[in-house]
């Protein structure tokens, strides 16, 4: 292995940049003239809009425009959309309300866009928002998940019971039938909680408009500018794809949360031709709390059978999932295909079936974040599995290794055929990390000291790298899930390699590039990555679902087949050889069995001035491009085990140790895959132990700001102890699985095992908060001394 | 923000001619409740009197048994000042303790106290040290300060100038911190002066800060912990929020009050 | 307007505004220093955390006419004659950092706190005063041990002296 090759720990290429104050996020892009948009936001969670009288407001200083859902409407501006269709039990498509970039008639949550002004300055903007007067009819709100469906108030008439589809997947007479011949059913209800992603850069969008070439840009904090384009020009209509130009220059975070097309951008783009001027919004943090895509809120019984012996036979789950008010791009198929096809977990389950009623509510949207579908997913299963090895009187490892699939590949009932892993290994090096066999002493320590000690596990699966395009069509997505690349070589042997992928914190424009590095045997200075721009790339599927190192990578890795195929030919020319004999490694073109080599340089350059071949038979220059489709998804998977220590006093949970062994195939740079893992696992933390997005009945959000949301802070978590088992992927030729979301994943059940541990298996939901800690040890204490 | 004239007197006398003369005039001390109030269009003062330039309002000093720290002094400057760490050192951790250490920077001990925001941290001080507020005008009592929620004494056109703090013979500060906000959920200030013991706590009251007259008995027999064993703070006019019910914040009264004590006893 | 007149990263600048102008809209809008961040509305996030007179303050909760006369150093005024600072080069070896978004108020409150606390840091006292910033990235494992790392690095500069001598 070089120091920059495949496995290295590379330090990152963009980092430079970012540590001088030198990165360019949207919000840092001005452009000549440009006018600032502020959106007037719903008060209400719902309501009629009988009128909005924008008189006094127009002749406000500095207002340029002022627009309504009805001008949108006269434009023939389309709303936005919905790009995977589920359909009912019964096969009738889901019923889905049309989504309006601003109002038209109705507000469906706090937030929701009434109209747009622009103006001058933000100020103005502003203040010209304060003017208008928008007569409202005020209705009763839905905001209950569990209670959407028999609510009275309609959020959308298209699903009068709320209900935008109920859905099922696998075998109901097989599990019925498990759970008939079970010896024992372990049955729980579990509310997984709703997540704000809180990406630190917020969303922010520049449109402007080109009246010579009648072209539109918009720069935009997008995880995917060509679905962006893709859905603004077919969908939504803004303008044909050869004249929108969409740009997401350097994104600060988007966990999910920046694939979505969002009214903003929509707005701001097509405002930008309606005044003329380049347009910008920034939405400031309250502002994304209201209306960036929310996660996760689900409520959920489940039942896991087991015979005699503590085999799992069988699990049935039942969930209603939130949309929100609106289906955001890609929500309806978070508690569908992204959920129940992981309910197998890591464990051998002859049958499993699950359904899902996924519910309207006025409430922000929900869609995508980190993990999206699969950490609800592990949830359920691994907080069964740990109740019921509890209940069966069984080491919760031991149990779980008697249960893990142990033969590949292996098909579970719920879609998935497992590719290739070994669960166990990974376990016996958590255990080894974690010191599984010093756990009672520390646990006895840590009661003298008056404290409660608990350990828990969860041993995750996910379905990542989405994924083949032929699969997920089947399953109603709207577009393929292949990834783009280019290889561009130039004349001196330098490289540009264009990808659909996009960066906002992954570090691919340095893993990539050692994956260039490493094959072409060339500097990884000399190899720069340019995505995020649709201008330059062609078209890509974007960053989401860990899919940009085993889709995005594979596609660049055909790409530099391609690229060598095509150097081996100008080789043979120049070396005067016959293309078969021409081996490449460590950057030359070789004539086997000779001294006769080409570096890669030169052979570029000869690429270029195409003096040593006919250019009928062999055509100049080097450049390849690929489109990768996977075979598969992958299959991440790992053990994390938490450790932590209650104070029964106040209830403050603290986190003493964190032992993660992840399997992500083969990995490119370990640095880079270590501090996602890191990531991860903080923010499955925050879902477990602080982070809870919460309406009132009234539908007003009342965690709206960091004052009352709250995130991870360094003094809230340990430090981890990672450690990686590898078992390569069979279905891309890199052999790696991915790693973006397994700690989202992975974190929640730990936690919250972890507790129950230390509380004498005492229920807690998430987030487990002080309050809610200590009242639970309370229970615990007067139990254990009634006991 | 909507729009305001900016001034910035050198001296409080001088500041108060401005509060006087202009209409709607707002003080600026460290801006850090104010500011944030201001970004929401929560508050709209046609003008704000800055006293960042104010050098008379700044300073710690020991004068006989107390501790005169000038309104404007900031938050970090009362945590890092020998004279506070050696004469009342509970002060300087409270002050340590407060926001997060940028906010401890700018933000003020005299916006704070001015402010008598339910969650600060310095009323609790005030109260348990019986402090006195000393204005441009008079001499408040901490007990006549504090008259509701963000309420105080002050009365229009007066400007807080120093805080006198009178020494104690042990005197600590126990918080237990909203998770999202870091301001304080609950906050115990216990003081022993002579034979006189205050318990003051904040984050906690309907109506901000309050004594707990039950702790204060308990602790004068001994000032001690453990004689706030068994003592629990009635929940009847405790705040409830998403973050902490009546209940638990009353349970943590007790908790922080024993900390508080442990930690003024060394022990 | 109103004309306000500051040193910035050790130039003197001059800037006529509105009274409503934040320091951090000074420098972003006015100076074009868009190395400072906004991240929230409401105190907390630190992105925008600069130094004032060699203290870490929060530009977004601060006017810029409050500040007539100070010296105000950002992100980019770290890096002196285009070599990094120790803590810019440490958040880098350690991959300190991965959006980005937060990483200048990260850094600005790193080096506040080694000159607060000096250069031997424990963990415990790193996550403690990193209370006024927050990454949704890093998880912060390896910002804590840049800030340790970088720590160390910015008291070196006697080091590798005595090493030569050794």
């Amino acid at each position: 292995m070089s120091a920059t090759g495949i496995g290295a720990s590379v330090r990152r290429k963009e980092d430079h940049r970012f540590i001088t104050g030198q990165g360019r996020y949207t919000d840092d892009i001005n452009r000549p003239g440009q006018a600032h948009a502020y959106f007037l936001r719903s008060p209400h969670a719902h309501a009629t809009i009988n009128t909005i009288d924008t008189k006094a407001a127009a002749k406000m200083p500095g207002v340029l425009g002022i627009f309504t859902g009805d001008d949108l409407t006269a434009d023939k501006v389309g709303g936005l959309i919905c790009g995977w269709m589920i359909h009912n039990k019964d096969g009738s498509p889901m019923r889905a309300g049309a989504h309006p970039a601003l109002a038209q008639g109705k507000v469906r949550y706090v937030g929701d866009h009434v109209c747009v002004i622009v103006a001058e300055t933000l100020a103005q903007a502003r203040d010209a928002s304060e003017a208008i007067v928008v007569d409202y009819s005020v209705l009763p709100a839905v905001v209950d998940t569990a209670s959407a469906a028999k609510a009275k108030t309609v959020v959308h008439a298209e699903a009068p019971d709320n209900t935008v589809f109920n859905w099922h997947l696998g075998n109901k007479d097989e599990t019925e039938k498990a759970f008939k011949a079970a010896k024992h059913v372990t049955k729980l209800d579990i509310v997984n909680n709703r997540l704000v992603p809180n990406p630190m850069e917020p969303r922010a969008a520049v449109g402007d408009y080109d009246q010579g070439e009648g072209a539109f840009t918009l720069y935009t904090t997008s995880q995917n500018p060509h679905v962006a384009r893709l859905v603004l020009s077919a969908f939504i209509g803004i303008a044909p794809e050869n004249k929108l130009r969409v740009i997401a220059p350097d994104v600060g975070g988007g966990f999910g949360s920046k694939i979505f097309i969002y009214a903003e951008e929509t707005v701001c783009v097509w405002v930008a031709k309606k005044v003329g001027r380049p347009v910008k919004w920034t939405s400031d943090r309250s502002e994304a709390f209201l209306s960036d895509a929310h996660g996760r809120d689900h409520v959920t019984h489940a039942e896991l059978a087991t015979d005699a012996e503590g085999k799992i036979t069988g699990l049935r789950v039942k969930t209603t999932a939130n949309l929100g008010a609106y289906l955001s791009t890609f929500s309806s198929s978070v508690p569908t295909y992204l959920y129940a096809p992981l309910l197998s977990g890591s464990y051998d389950i002859p049958a499993i079936y699950a359904e899902v009623d996924a519910v309207y509510t006025n409430t922000a949207p929900v869609d995508a974040y980190r993990g999206a579908g699969r950490p609800e997913a592990t949830f359920v299963v691994e907080r069964l599995v740990e109740v019921a090895a509890r209940e069966l009187g069984k080491d919760p490892a031991k149990f779980r290794m008697q249960n893990y699939i142990k033969k590949f590949p292996h098909q579970t009932p719920v879609i998935m055929m497992y590719d290739a892993g070994n669960y166990g290994a990974a376990m016996k090096k958590a255990l080894e990390i974690i010191d599984y066999k010093g756990v009672g002493k520390r646990k006895r320590d840590s009661a003298r000291n008056g404290k409660l000690r608990g350990i828990g596990f969860s041993s995750y699966i996910e379905a990542c790298g989405i994924a083949p395009s032929a699969a997920v069509g089947s399953l109603g997505a709207g577009v393929g899930l292949w990834e783009s690349a280019e290889v561009r070589v130039n004349p001196i042997g330098t490289v540009e390699v264009l990808t659909g992928s996009h960066s906002h914190g992954q570090g691919h424009e340095t893993t990539f590039a050692q994956l260039v590095s490493d094959r072409l045997g060339i500097p990884i200075e000399n190899v720069s990555i340019v995505h995020g721009d649709t201008d330059k790339v062609q078209m890509g599927m974007g960053t989401y679902g860990s899919r940009s190192g085993a889709v995005g990578m594979s596609a660049i890795f055909r790409a530099v087949d391609k690229v060598i195929a095509k150097g081996k030919k100008v080789a043979a020319y120049v070396l005067e050889a016959d293309e078969a004999d021409i081996d490449f490694a460590d950057g030359h073109f070789k004539v086997k069995g000779t001294d006769k080599a080409l570096d890669f340089g030169s052979c570029a350059l000869q690429a270029y001035v195409a003096h040593k071949f006919n250019g009928q038979d062999l055509e100049p220059g080097l450049k390849e491009g690929a489109f990768y489709d996977p075979t598969n998804f992958t299959f991440p998977a790992g053990v994390h085990i938490c450790e932590l220590e209650i104070d029964p006093a106040t209830g403050v949970t603290h986190i003493e140790r964190w032992a993660a062994v992840d399997d992500f195939g083969n990995v490119i740079n370990p640095m880079i895959v270590e501090g996602q893992v890191h990531g991860g696992i903080a923010q499955g933390v925050g879902q477990a132990l602080l982070e809870g997005a919460k309406y009132n009945s009234d539908g007003q959000l009342v965690t709206a700001s960091f004052m009352d949301y709250c995130m991870p802070r360094a003094g809230d978590l340990p430090s981890f102890d990672v450690g990686m088992t590898v078992t390569p992927c069979p279905s891309n030729p890199l052999g790696i699985k991915g790693c973006g979301e397994a700690g989202a994943i992975a974190a929640p059940p730990a936690v919250i095992n972890a507790i129950t541990d230390a509380l004498g298996h005492e229920d807690i939901a998430m987030p487990a908060t002080p309050q809610a800690v200590w009242r639970a040890a309370q229970k615990s204490l007067k139990r254990m001394a009634a006991e | 923000m909507y729009a305001f004239t900016f001034h910035r007197p050198a001296t409080a006398r001088q500041a108060a001619g401005l509060l006087a003369k202009k209409e709607d005039a707002k003080l600026l001390a460290g801006g850090h409740t104010l500011l944030p109030t201001m970004k929401q269009r929560l508050a709209s003062p046609g003008a704000l009197v800055d006293l960042g330039g104010c050098a008379d309002l700044k300073g710690i000093e020991r004068k006989g048994r107390t501790v005169v720290i000038g309104a404007m002094t900031t938050h970090a400057e009362v945590a890092a000042s020998p004279v506070v760490q050696e004469a009342i050192p509970g002060l300087a951790y409270l002050a340590s303790h407060i926001g997060d250490p940028h906010v401890r920077n700018r933000g003020t001990i005299g916006g704070s106290v001015a402010n008598n925001d339910p969650a600060a941290d310095y009323p609790a001080a005030c109260l348990a040290l019986g402090a006195t507020i000393v204005t441009n005008k008079r001499k408040v009592g901490a007990d006549e300060f504090f008259t509701g929620l963000y309420e105080t004494a002050l009365e229009e056109g007066e400007i807080i100038t120093k805080i006198v703090f009178p020494l104690a013979s042990k005197a600590a500060y126990a918080k237990f911190r909203n998770p999202a906000s870091r301001y304080a959920l609950v906050g115990v200030f216990v003081a022993k002066r002579g034979s006189d013991v205050r318990v003051a706590v904040t984050g906690a009251g309907e109506g901000g800060v309050f004594r707990w007259p039950e702790a204060e008995a308990a602790l004068k027999t001994r000032f001690a912990a453990k004689s706030l064993d068994g003592l629990k703070a009635s929940a009847k006019g405790i705040n409830a929020d998403m973050h902490a019910d009546a209940e638990y914040r009353a349970h943590l009264i007790g908790v922080m009050a024993k900390e508080a004590v442990a930690r003024a006893t060394g022990k | 307007m109103a004309t306000v007149s500051m040193t910035v990263n050790g130039k003197a600048v001059t800037g006529t505004i509105d009274p409503r102008t934040l320091l951090v809209q000074f420098l972003r809008e006015n100076l074009r220093l868009t190395g400072t961040h906004v991240g929230c509305d409401t105190s907390q996030c630190g992105a925008c955390v600069v130094h004032v007179d060699g203290k870490a303050i929060k530009s977004c909760t601060t006017l810029a006419l409050s500040l007539e006369g100070a010296s105000v150093t950002t992100i980019e005024g770290l890096a002196v004659d285009g070599s990094l600072h120790p803590m810019q080069e440490a958040f880098r070896e350690h991959h300190g950092l991965q959006c980005g978004f937060c990483t200048p108020g990260m850094i600005m409150a790193a080096v506040d706190i080694v000159n607060r606390r000096g250069h031997a840091l424990d963990e415990q006292t790193i996550r403690e005063d990193l209370d006024g910033n927050i990454c949704r990235c890093t998880g912060y494992h390896n910002i804590v041990k840049a800030i340790a790392a970088g720590a160390e690095a910015m008291g070196g500069k006697a080091k590798p002296a005595r090493q030569a001598a050794e």
